[in-house]
């Protein structure tokens, strides 16, 4: 970036705020990290080892991956009919619809959690039928799935919307005109051309379902080796002291923010190298 | 009224349709019953437990601790959304990249992770305690937990805006005699202050419903350091449903609020940048204060 010496701080200044902002970082977001696996690893690699083969952290693992595997198809399906509507026509409403997606960002994870105890718990509107029925959500892994549904609803919606509006409707109008179905259409220009967010807001939807704690911790009933995913079993072993054990599973987790964290890196320099190639493209077409 | 227009592209019936029932399904419906359950109880009772003892200390510590934590953020996050697009250091992409750790670490284990740090014996902790100030277990804990959590909404918001600067405007400004503080003071920071303030209320909002993080640091002392998603569990453990669906329909109904705020201060954002000021005008306002 090329800057005249007018348009910027004295030297000083600019040391300063280097110093501020880096410090700040440094103090909140780096040291933190480095502490899950300074912890984790504080009596050696051995004993971390031996807390993560316990029987009761390999089982909450298991959970929470079933549960994130659960809601995803749910999540595209959503986040792309959502996209697909609001960026593609023009309809009365549409922002209070836009916000209305957003609105599980804006509600307390455990609000979200007690919403569905008061539908299914064992006093809830459904909670006779499906005691009769013997079907159970409340205190199961249904109720863990259903919050994590609640919770991740806006992330692939979100990233999708303002990425097809900006695509405008030129090529699937010109795809249809040219005979097209309407499954031939999505997935020979639509889907190709919304990949990179896609995948964005999955990255983005997946480290919250695998990371979410109050919502499925309200819903979960902390049944040991049953309905205990990784952040909960994080809490049990943390409040029974094992501060080891609770590290351990911590550094699982915190892996996976680095590769959350990394992934999106990587997704993000795609999308813009692809918007520079297409503006590249078009330029000449502007003079 | 709309122009009828032919509708060339497929789907929009089935994607509205399918978008509207899914939305009410797992959302809307869910939250609408628990303001019915709510309702059970009639305005007067919600009243009376929002603004019980316990819960009204409970509302003071999370709206005290969320406004602080936020606006710490917005403080230093604006320095560090300007050194991250006007300074070049190295690492900055590993820095960039780092912002987002609070959107993908798991809150329990930024939780346990901070209070391990401060706690007396922690890393944090032990330089801090000495000097007679505790932060684990205490009100001053949730702070921390807050800015950690929040760390990046006030940076992710200012930064595509503070790009979008034109620095022809800052030269102006500069070459008609204003001082860098001038330019700052009048130029720049009134075009940042609409995404300065979203980036606020967004982390504010977020700050409000935060449980997972906090619990562990706070030490969780009903009148002291319980905050009110705390209260609500523990108001369900006793078994104490219509208390618990009291206290969440007031945060259900701030949060609405502070959402729409929000929604309101992006329109205004928007519209700003589309009807900019001439460049002129603008430069003379920073100078101006010379002559």
């Amino acid at each position: 970036m090329k800057s005249s010496r007018a348009a910027q701080e004295p030297r000083w200044v600019r040391y300063a705020l280097l110093t501020v902002g880096l410090g700040f970082l440094f103090f909140f977001l780096a040291l933190p990290l480095v502490a899950v696996f300074a912890e984790a690893l504080a009596q050696g690699v051995p004993i971390y080892l031996e807390a993560l083969k316990e029987p009761e952290t390999r089982s909450a693992i298991g959970l929470t991956v079933v549960i994130a595997l659960a809601v995803l198809p749910f999540n595209i399906v959503f986040g792309v009919a959502a996209a697909w509507a609001i960026a593609k026509f023009d309809f009365r409403g549409k922002s209070l619809l836009i916000t209305l997606i957003d609105l599980p960002f804006a509600v307390s994870p455990v609000v979200a959690g007690l919403v569905f105890i008061l539908l299914f718990g064992a006093q809830g509107t459904f909670g006779p039928w499906l005691s009769d029925n013997d079907i159970k959500i409340i205190f199961a892994v249904p109720g863990m799935i259903i919050a994590t549904l609640f919770i991740t609803f806006p992330f692939i919606a979100r990233e999708l919307i303002p990425l097809m509006q900006a695509q405008g409707k030129e090529e699937e109008e010109a795809a249809v005109s040219l005979g097209a179905s309407g499954w031939q259409m999505f997935r020979r220009v639509t889907l190709p051309n919304i990949k990179w967010g896609l995948l964005y807001g999955v990255i983005l939807s997946n480290a919250r379902a695998m990371g979410e704690f109050g919502a499925v911790s309200v819903v979960s009933g902390h049944i040991r080796g049953e309905t205990n995913t990784l952040p909960l079993h994080v809490e049990i072993l943390y409040n029974e002291y094992n501060a080891i054990g609770a590290f351990a599973a911590a550094s699982i987790l915190a892996l996976l923010a680095l590769v959350t964290l990394f992934a999106k890196t990587i997704v993000e320099w795609r999308m813009k190298k692809e918007t520079d190639m297409l503006n590249t493209v078009l330029a000449p077409e502007k003079t | 009224m709309a122009t009828k227009t032919h509708r060339v592209l497929p789907g929009f019936g089935l994607a509205l349709g399918y978008t509207l029932v899914y939305l009410s399904i797992l959302i809307l419906l869910p939250l609408g019953g628990m303001v019915l359950k709510a309702s059970e109880l009639g305005l007067v009772q919600i009243m009376d437990i929002a603004l019980g003892e316990r819960s009204l200390a409970a509302f003071r510590v999370t709206f005290g601790a969320s406004l602080l934590a936020a606006a710490v953020n917005a403080f230093f996050g604006l320095i560090v959304a300007w050194i991250l697009v006007r300074y070049s250091f190295p690492g900055k992409r590993f820095v960039d990249a780092l912002v987002d750790l609070p959107f993908a670490l798991p809150t329990a284990v930024a939780g346990i992770t901070l209070a391990t740090l401060y706690a007396g014996n922690g890393w944090l902790g032990k330089y801090i305690e000495p000097l007679g100030v505790k932060i684990a277990y205490t009100p001053s804990g949730i702070v921390v937990a807050l800015i950690f959590i929040t760390l990046p909404f006030v940076v992710r918001t200012l930064q595509p805006v503070i790009e979008d600067i034109e620095m022809e405007v800052e030269e102006a400004a500069a070459t008609l005699g204003a001082s860098r503080w001038q330019t700052f003071s009048r130029v720049i920071f009134p075009s940042i202050f609409p995404a300065l303030l979203t980036g606020f209320a967004l982390a504010f909002s977020r700050a409000l419903g935060e449980y997972g993080s906090v619990i562990f640091i706070a030490g969780n002392l009903p009148l002291i350091s319980e905050i009110t998603p705390l209260l609500i569990i523990s108001k369900l453990e006793q078994y104490d449903v219509l208390g618990a669906t009291a206290l969440a329909v007031v945060m259900l109904g701030l949060s609405f609020m502070l959402l729409l705020a929000v929604n309101m201060l992006q329109w205004w954002t928007a519209n700003r940048h589309k009807n900019n000021e001439p460049l002129e005008v603008t430069a003379a306002k920073a100078a101006g204060g010379l002559s």
